[in-house]
This record gives structure tokens, C-alpha cells and sequence, in this order.
């Protein structure tokens, strides 16, 4: 739906060098990159408040890159949320519908109905100073869904939030997704959001998308050191889960939470445990697996395991692997605590 | 405990300040309460009268044109960027230090004739002296309001003509507003221009000087006291709704 053609923009500090993607309709797509790699250029240049110096933008197949932002139907949401200070929560929502002219009724309808959907339907008479961080950020999702735009532009969502608030939160877009069904541009450094919310992500390192792909994939076969080294979380696993139990492709892993539906797992290789023997330990995760590839590191090795149907990396010191005598082919123990695992 | 001396001393310094503000005009009061006569009489002059009403009507058309002209050039000057923008900027401050018999006689030499003894020729001298406060506040003012504000009213569909009007000029409408009082109290106090550009229509001011010159202090008082009152009372009026309109949102 959206594509983006090489891309390049330098902008005070930040340098944009021939991004390259595409979104579908529907898909939550998040591009994850540390702070000042021009995520935010890259979501203003999409959106049409910069204009890129080279590449072009298509949506739906048309290239927009010369609209102005109000022609594009995007919808962008940035850091501070930007909420319209002299207007009422009311107000804010209705914006883009007011300026479209839409009947009253209706702008009053579709208010009521976002308003029910996110929860702030009793802040409607606020203004957006008095609002929590939470608040505010429903606010502004309510108000750039009010447009039914074709994409939302959304950079670090979750950024100003305090912990606890976060993770309620990105739980919640889950549902709103399900309920709303909107197509997401996300831009984030969290991993976390990235995991949970994600259907595939570009990494974005100084101002290149260096890789593209579904989360499991990216996070479990980093494309080069640099990539590996940001991600740091090798180990994504997808299930479904139960309690305590998260059943994925045969494979059953005991979780430090209780959890439920299909959800994602998160393990560090350096959490992983190997063993030419049964562990035995209170490690509650224990599983035979084969190696199937080995990888110097210089001090560290990465091994890469086969556990049934899923592929795990741990990474083992060169001297383990002489004793164990880990080579590709071998059968190992493979262990990690149940507390390693990072549900999302 | 401790005191804090230093603030002490700045405030005493300070205070040296206010008072030298706030003493002539009590005193001005304070003397021509003891001639109410002359007062009365001078509110029955028709030639006061006529005055005063010149110097409102052109105190106001001349904020009314620097808020029409300044507002624009000030949002241009927070949101772009260009080539000159430094000298643009720098020579929005020169009519402030330049003296203002100088710009009576830079208008005449330019416009001559058409501004000679006019209304035309006392708007142009309160307007060189006295836009650069609403430029300079509506310039501050826009650079006040977040850009993201009007990229998301964009976004949401909003010409950018609209943005400015919803979001960018509502939120620097304080700043703009309390601008435009001075604009309008630096014109109404403006003298040195207006005596070689337009003696007449007489103006409030001008009358003052002149009737200072023919008939001396006592003369000249009343008109003084009556400009005070009306300057200062507008001023503080004025000042009052846009720190309550302020304070309201």
C-alpha cells in the first residue's frame, strides 16, 4: 500500500540514505533504530512536512511525493502527541472531520464511537494540558483515526509513558488494532514494542534501513554484526500460550507469567545453558536439540540449535565448545530459567 | 535565617526605578488637582477636543495596519527560512534607534506632498516608529507554537492557511494582541515625527507642545493630564483583557 523508494535526506543532523520499503494494508510496520537515526525525519518526510531530496513515496500505487501533507491521507501521530492546546479533547477529535465539513451529527457520532473504543469518552470537555501521558496519547490516536486515514504515522508512541502505563498500553493497541483495523508506520527504539506489536520491522542504523522482514526473522537471523549487536535479543519465539505454558511448534516452555493467546518470546542467546548431559538444575526449560551451526565470535561462539521445530542461538565460550565437543550434527542439552524468558 | 542581601540590594536599585516612573505622573495629578478650573475649561475647548479624537483615531488605524501587515510578516519570519532573513530581522529594529525628528525627515524627503499635513502623513509617522513592536511580538509569538501543531493539522487535512488560523493564530493571539497595545501606545506617544510631518490635523501631542510654547505650563497641563488618563487607561484596559484571555486558556 505504501512504498517507499529509495529515500535520501540530510536534515540538520540526520542523514537519510536510500530507504526502501513497503507497508500492506493492515500490517503494523515498525521501523527500530537507536535515538538520531532519523526515524522521525524518515515518518516527516512520508508524511509531507520535509521534503526528501531524493527518492519517491507512492501510496496505493500513486506517487504522493509532491503532495502537501493534506493531500496525502496519512495520519501523523509525533512524540509529543501535538494535541491542539486551545481546543477541548472534543475538539481535537473532530478536527480533521471539521475540516472535511462533515454534517455535525455525523462528526459527533464518530467522535462518541473513537472515544468509546479508546476509553476517554468522560475527557471529551478537557482540555488536553490537564491530561495524563496515557490520556493524551489516546487522544491523539483517536484524533488522527477520526480521518480513516490510509496509514498512521506514529513516532515513539509509547516513549513518554511510564513503565506501567506502557505496557497497559501496548496491549491495548493490540485490541484497537483488532477493533479499528488500521495500517501502522511505527517508529520506535523499543524492542519491545517492536515484538509485541509488530508484523515486520526495518532496522534502521545512521539513517540506512539495513534490514527488512518479519520480527522473528530479524531478530533470530540479524543480516550483519551491526544489526546483532543492536537487536541483542536473538531468540524470538512465537506461540500460543496458556497460563504458564506457551506452546510453540511443538516445543513447550514454562513462562514467568501467566499469558494467553498467540504472543511472542524473547530469550538471550548468552541465557542459554548447553550440556553434553541431562541438565540438572531448577532450570524449569530443558530440551535435547541438535546443533546445526557454529559461529566464532571472537571470545564468544554462537551456536545455533535446532529444538524440534524451533531454532534457538546461544552463545557459549570457545573453551566450552572444545570440552563439549559441540559440533554441527551433535546432540546437546540446551536449558534456561523460566525468569530468561521475556514475554512481550 | 539567613537573609539574602543581594536581593534586597537589587530591589532597592530597582524600586530608584519604579518611582522615578511613577512619581512625575502622580505628581501631574496631584498639581492639577489644585487647578480643577483650568481643567474644566480645557475639557470645553473644542480645539482640545478635536485633538485628543485625532490622536485616537490615528493611534488605532495605525495599530489596525501593523497588525494586517505585521502578523504576516512576522509568521513568515518564525517559520521559514531564507536568504537575508538576518537583514530582514535587523532592519525591522532600526526605526527604534533611529531618532524620530530623522524619520520625519526620511518620510518627507520620500513621500513629500502626499503625507505633507495629513492623516496619511501622521499614520505614516506613528506606523514607521511604532510596527516593529507588533512584528516583533507576533514573530515571537508563532515561534512559541510548536511546528508539529500545524504538521498534524496538515496531516489531518488542513491547508496551511487553515493550520494558521485554527491552531498557530489562536495560540499567539496574546502575544500578537499585547504587540499591537504597544504598537498603539508607542503611536499615540509618538511627537518628533508628526511635528515635520503633519503639524496638522493637530494631534493631541502636537497641541501640547504648542500650547506649551504660546501660553506656557499651566496651559499645556490639562491637555497633558487628559492624554495620560486616556493613554494609561486604555493601555492598562487593554493590557487587562488579553492577561485574562490569557489566563483563561
Amino acid at each position: 500500500m505504501l512504498e517507499v523508494r529509495g529515500i535520501s535526506k540530510d536534515y540538520r543532523e540526520f542523514h537519510l540514505r536510500d530507504v526502501t520499503f513497503s507497508v500492506g494494508r493492515g500490517e503494523h510496520f515498525i521501523v527500530l533504530g537507536p535515538s538520531g537515526a532519523g526515524k522521525t525525519v524518515l515518518l516527516e518526510v512520508i508524511a509531507g512536512i520535509i521534503e526528501p531530496d531524493s527518492g519517491r513515496i507512492f501510496l496505493n500505487g500513486e506517487d504522493i511525493t509532491d503532495l502537501p501533507p493534506e493531500k496525502r491521507g496519512l495520519a501523523y501521530i509525533p512524540q509529543n502527541y501535538a494535541l491542539f492546546p486551545n481546543m477541548s479533547v472534543f475538539d481535537n477529535i473532530a478536527f480533521g472531520l471539521k475540516v472535511r465539513k462533515v454534517p455535525k451529527a455525523e462528526i459527533e457520532q464518530k467522535v462518541r464511537e473513537l472515544s468509546e473504543v479508546l476509553g476517554i469518552s468522560h475527557l471529551l470537555k478537557r482540555k488536553p494540558k490537564t491530561l495524563s501521558g496515557g490520556e493524551q496519547q489516546r487522544v491523539a490516536i483517536a484524533r488522527a483515526l477520526a480521518v480513516e486515514p490510509e496509514l498512521l504515522l506514529l513516532d515513539e508512541p509509547f516513549a513518554n509513558l511510564d513503565v506501567q502505563t506502557r505496557g497497559r498500553l501496548i496491549n491495548e493497541m493490540k485490541r484497537w488494532k483488532k477493533e479499528l483495523g488500521f495500517t501502522a508506520l511505527h517508529v520506535t527504539h523499543s524492542f519491545e514494542e517492536a515484538v509485541s506489536l509488530g508484523d515486520r520491522v526495518g532496522v534502521m542504523l545512521n539513517g540506512r534501513l539495513v534490514q527488512v522482514g518479519p520480527v522473528r526473522e530479524v531478530f533470530s537471523r540479524p543480516a550483519s554484526e551491526e544489526v546483532a549487536k543492536f537487536l541483542g535479543f536473538e531468540n524470538i519465539v512465537e506461540g500460543v500460550a496458556e497460563g504458564r505454558v506457551l506452546r510453540a511448534n511443538g516445543l513447550v516452555i514454562e513462562l514467568p507469567i501467566e499469558a494467553s493467546g498467540k504472543i511472542r518470546i524473547g530469550i538471550r542467546p548468552e541465557d542459554i545453558v548447553l550440556s553434553d548431559e541431562p541438565l540438572k538444575s531448577s532450570m524449569r526449560n530443558t530440551f535435547q536439540a541438535e546443533v546445526v551451526g557454529i559461529e566464532e565470535l571472537g571470545p564468544l561462539v554462537r551456536v545455533r540449535l535446532k529444538v524440534d521445530g524451533v531454532e534457538l542461538s546461544a552463545f557459549v565460550t570457545r573453551s566450552s565448545v572444545l570440552e563439549l565437543g559441540i559440533e554441527a550434527g551433535k546432540n546437546v542439552w540446551v536449558g534456561f530459567k523460566a525468569s530468561a524468558v521475556h514475554v512481550f | 535565617m539567613r537573609r539574602d542581601y543581594t536581593l534586597y540590594l537589587f530591589a532597592a536599585l530597582g524600586t530608584f526605578l519604579i518611582a522615578y516612573i511613577a512619581v512625575p505622573i502622580a505628581v501631574i495629578f496631584l498639581k492639577q488637582a489644585s487647578d480643577v478650573g483650568m481643567l474644566v475649561k480645557t475639557l470645553h475647548d473644542p480645539y482640545v477636543i478635536e485633538a485628543i479624537r485625532n490622536s485616537l483615531l490615528t493611534a488605532t488605524a495605525t495599530a489596525l495596519i501593523a497588525l494586517l501587515l505585521g502578523v504576516p510578516l512576522g509568521y513568515v519570519l518564525a517559520r521559514k527560512d531564507f536568504p537575508g532573513k538576518s537583514a530582514v530581522q535587523a532592519l525591522v529594529d532600526v526605526p527604534i534607534v533611529i531618532p524620530h525628528s530623522v524619520v520625519g525627515i526620511m518620510l518627507l524627503v520620500t513621500f513629500s506632498n502626499s503625507i505633507l499635513d495629513s492623516y496619511r502623513g501622521i499614520i505614516a509617522a506613528m506606523l514607521f516608529v511604532s510596527a516593529p513592536f507588533t512584528i516583533n511580538a507576533a514573530r515571537d509569538g508563532f515561534l512559541a507554537v510548536d511546528e508539529k501543531l500545524e504538521a498534524v493539522a496538515r496531516t489531518l487535512g488542513a491547508s496551511r492557511w487553515r493550520a494558521f488560523l485554527s491552531i498557530s493564530f489562536p495560540m499567539a493571539f496574546p502575544s500578537i494582541a499585547s504587540g499591537a497595545i504597544m504598537t498603539w501606545a508607542r503611536a499615540i506617544s509618538e511627537v518628533g515625527a508628526i511635528l515635520i510631518v503633519a503639524y496638522y490635523p493637530k494631534t493631541a501631542q502636537v497641541l501640547i507642545l504648542e500650547y506649551f510654547n504660546n501660553y506656557g505650563l499651566r496651559a499645556s497641563r490639562p491637555i497633558a493630564v487628559i492624554m495620560v488618563s486616556l493613554s494609561l487607561g486604555i493601555f492598562v484596559i487593554l493590557r487587562w483583557l488579553v492577561g485574562r484571555k490569557n489566563a483563561g486558556s
